[in-house]
């Protein structure tokens, strides 16, 4: 199992505030909007130096998605910013005709995805959204996982020419990818190659999926990491080259597992690679209240349940 | 409909550039002609929308024809152009053929509207490319966002010239209108001018009895906007308005053209009720309607 160093942990929602500055000295096209959430979202670097290209739409949503593909038919790139509950559900027919059937280029920009958002509960903790943008056509879904990636994340979007929902968080965690990392949209990175199972992660759960790997090749498992931070369009080939090898998977995400990641990779299997699948994911169910750790614990996303995850399909796999 | 006698030549997108300054009259006969075709377009598939359609002929004819600076070899970005967003989307009718009457597309592609494989779809869209069409409307109440967006980009990039919208007094019940409606003034919105066509009716029934929207003068000069009011099936009053309206832009309020109009203008038996909102006449009715749309020289699709 490869080594994943790193001087320090912090949040991705930074990363986005960091990439989304960098783009207002860089790019003159690139506009950004919140709905009250400036701080919340890290927006403050941008708003502060390029104050002519900030729009404080207030706490109005369905405006803010609308302004922003109006903002587009002027040749701008809104980079819109709220809570990932308020960028999707609150906003979904908005996003609907106005972004993603007009083809428009908005770039949705959600902070505080998932149960991690923690003691605020089950109204603000969204796990439905990537299911639901990436249901939209031609919407690009993009869940990076640490500050650098996210940061990188930001910066390349900006120069795709379509709508992307990209989708980050609070909580802090080991920023290991490299800080000069070229992002490829749609291109899954392997972490570390393994022969045993497939384990595809995608937000800071890739950071989990390293945890679990280190457990698991203490238990003489070699196990093939792969960050799929893309979740549309689907890197399907990276996918069935390693269960080809591999022959059984195992996904991890901070999501509901109707429509999320696993839901993805089920649907390759079964189509292309008929291979046991195992999901670490929310089933079927809302969060609650409670410290992050203590959620993603109940949940059942931490590397404990990715190590079970992985041992329940190796079984099935032998058989 | 009375019929005014100035002869002009027939209405197509050959004869009419969208920057020729057309007189009421020869206006008019462009209204009586985009009368015919959406009543021929929602006969032709038994559906869609002709009573606001009707209704907002003289408008939008007026803005193509005269008002607007716009330029039917269409740029998606509109730069240096008047742009026009059609929020209540459903009445996709009389957009299309003042489209295709002033040189966006074929005149005869309007007997695609709503048909299989077509770029004229049910309600207005930019998937299948058709020129003339910035967004996607239909889901009631994003229009006037989505204008705003566009003003805000206009003023960025140093273009001067106006963002229109029309949206339906019925859509005026969407929270959305009203998110927007307190945005504008706020942001000095000043280069916008939306529309709303007050014609009272909505799908069940007349807007007063559905959702009352009481006094809307009051309520968007409440939320800072410029307020004017005019008779839009009447071009002798709606033009001077339209003008009025883009003198007063650049003073920092955005400008709000309450716009009384009749739900099936000019085909007497669609008129007075919200029933002709959205249901097609049958072969008896589309005659009846056209005996009473004529123009001085007829040149249907
Ligand atoms: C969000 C949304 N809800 C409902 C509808 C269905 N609908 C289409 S038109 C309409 C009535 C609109 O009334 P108004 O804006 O006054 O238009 P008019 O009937 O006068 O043409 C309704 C309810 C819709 N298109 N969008
Ligand atoms: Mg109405």
């Amino acid at each position: 199992m490869k080594e994943f160093p790193y001087s320090e942990s912090k949040d991705t929602r930074s990363g986005f505030g960091a990439g989304l500055h960098e783009l207002g000295k860089s790019n003159p096209n690139v506009v950004a909007l919140t709905a009250d959430l400036t701080g919340s979202l890290k927006m403050d670097a941008f708003k502060k130096d390029f104050p002519e290209r900030f729009f404080q739409v207030g706490i109005a949503e369905a405006n803010m998605m609308g302004i922003a593909a109006g903002l587009t038919i002027g040749g701008k790139i809104p980079f819109t910013g709220t809570f990932a509950n308020f960028s999707t559900g609150r906003v979904y027919d908005q996003i609907r005709q106005s972004i993603a059937y007009s083809g428009k280029n908005v770039k949705i920009c959600a902070s505080h995805a998932g149960v991690t958002l923690g003691e605020d509960g089950a109204t603000h903790q969204i796990l439905e959204d990537l299911g639901m943008m990436k249901m939209l056509p031609h919407m690009t879904v993009i869940n990076p996982c640490d500050f650098n990636q996210t940061k990188a994340a930001t910066i390349a979007i900006a120069d795709y020419e379509g709508p992307v929902y990209l989708r980050f968080g609070r909580p802090v965690v080991p920023n290991f990818t490299p800080a000069d990392q070229q992002f490829e949209i749609g291109k899954a990175v392997v972490l570390n190659e393994g022969a045993d199972v497939s384990i595809f992660a995608t937000g800071h759960l890739v950071w989990k999926a390293i945890l679990a790997g280190k457990i698991l090749a203490e238990k003489g498992i070699d196990a093939e990491i792969i960050n799929i931070h893309t979740i549309k369009p689907f890197d399907e080939e990276a996918v069935l080259a390693s269960v080809r090898k591999t022959r059984c998977a195992v996904s991890a995400e901070e999501h509901q597992m109707n429509g999320g990641l696993g839901d993805s990779v089920a649907q390759l299997l079964a189509r292309e690679e008929p291979l046991p699948l195992e999901m670490v994911a929310v089933n079927d169910s809302f969060g609650e209240s409670g410290t992050p750790d203590q959620l993603m614990e109940k949940y059942g996303l931490m590397e404990n349940d990715i190590v079970a995850a992985v041992e329940k399909v190796l079984a099935r796999k032998r058989k | 409909m009375s019929q005014p006698s100035a002869s002009t030549s027939p209405v197509t997108s050959e004869t009419h550039s969208a920057s020729a300054t057309k007189t009421p009259a020869e206006l008019k006969q462009i209204a009586a002609q985009v009368r015919r075709d959406i009543v021929r377009m929602v006969h032709g598939v038994s559906s869609g929308h002709p009573g606001g359609s009707l209704g907002c002929a003289d408008l939008l004819v007026a803005l193509y024809f005269r008002v607007m600076k716009h330029d039917p070899a269409f740029a998606m970005n509109g730069e240096g152009e008047d742009l026009f967003f059609l929020s209540n989307g459903h009445i996709s009718p009389v957009w299309y053929s003042v489209l295709a009457r002033s040189g966006y597309f074929p005149v005869s592609e309007l007997g695609t509207f709503r048909k299989l494989n077509s770029r004229v779809q049910g309600h207005p869209a930019t998937e299948e490319g058709l020129p003339g069409i910035r967004i996607a409307s239909g889901s009631l109440g994003q229009g006037l966002s989505v204008a705003i967006g566009a003003a805000q980009a206009k003023k960025l990039n140093g273009d001067d010239r106006q963002v229109y919208v029309l949206m339906g007094d019925g859509e005026l019940e969407e929270g959305q209108v009203w998110e927007a409606a307190m945005y504008a003034p706020h942001h000095k919105v000043d280069n916008l001018i939306a529309l709303v066509d007050r014609n009272g009716q909505q799908i069940d029934g007349p807007t007063d009895a559905i959702m009352n929207l009481g006094n809307l003068r009051a309520k968007f000069e409440a939320f800072g906007w410029k307020v004017l009011e005019t008779d839009g099936n009447d071009l002798e009053k709606l033009v001077p308005t339209l003008e009025e309206a883009r003198q007063l832009s650049g003073q920092g309020l955005p400008i709000m053209i309450l716009m009384d109009t009749q739900m099936g203008y000019g085909v007497d038996y669609m008129m007075g009720s919200h029933k002709w909102h959205g249901t097609a006449p049958n072969d008896e009715q589309l005659e009846l309607a056209l005996q009473q749309l004529l123009v001085d020289q007829q040149s249907d699709y």
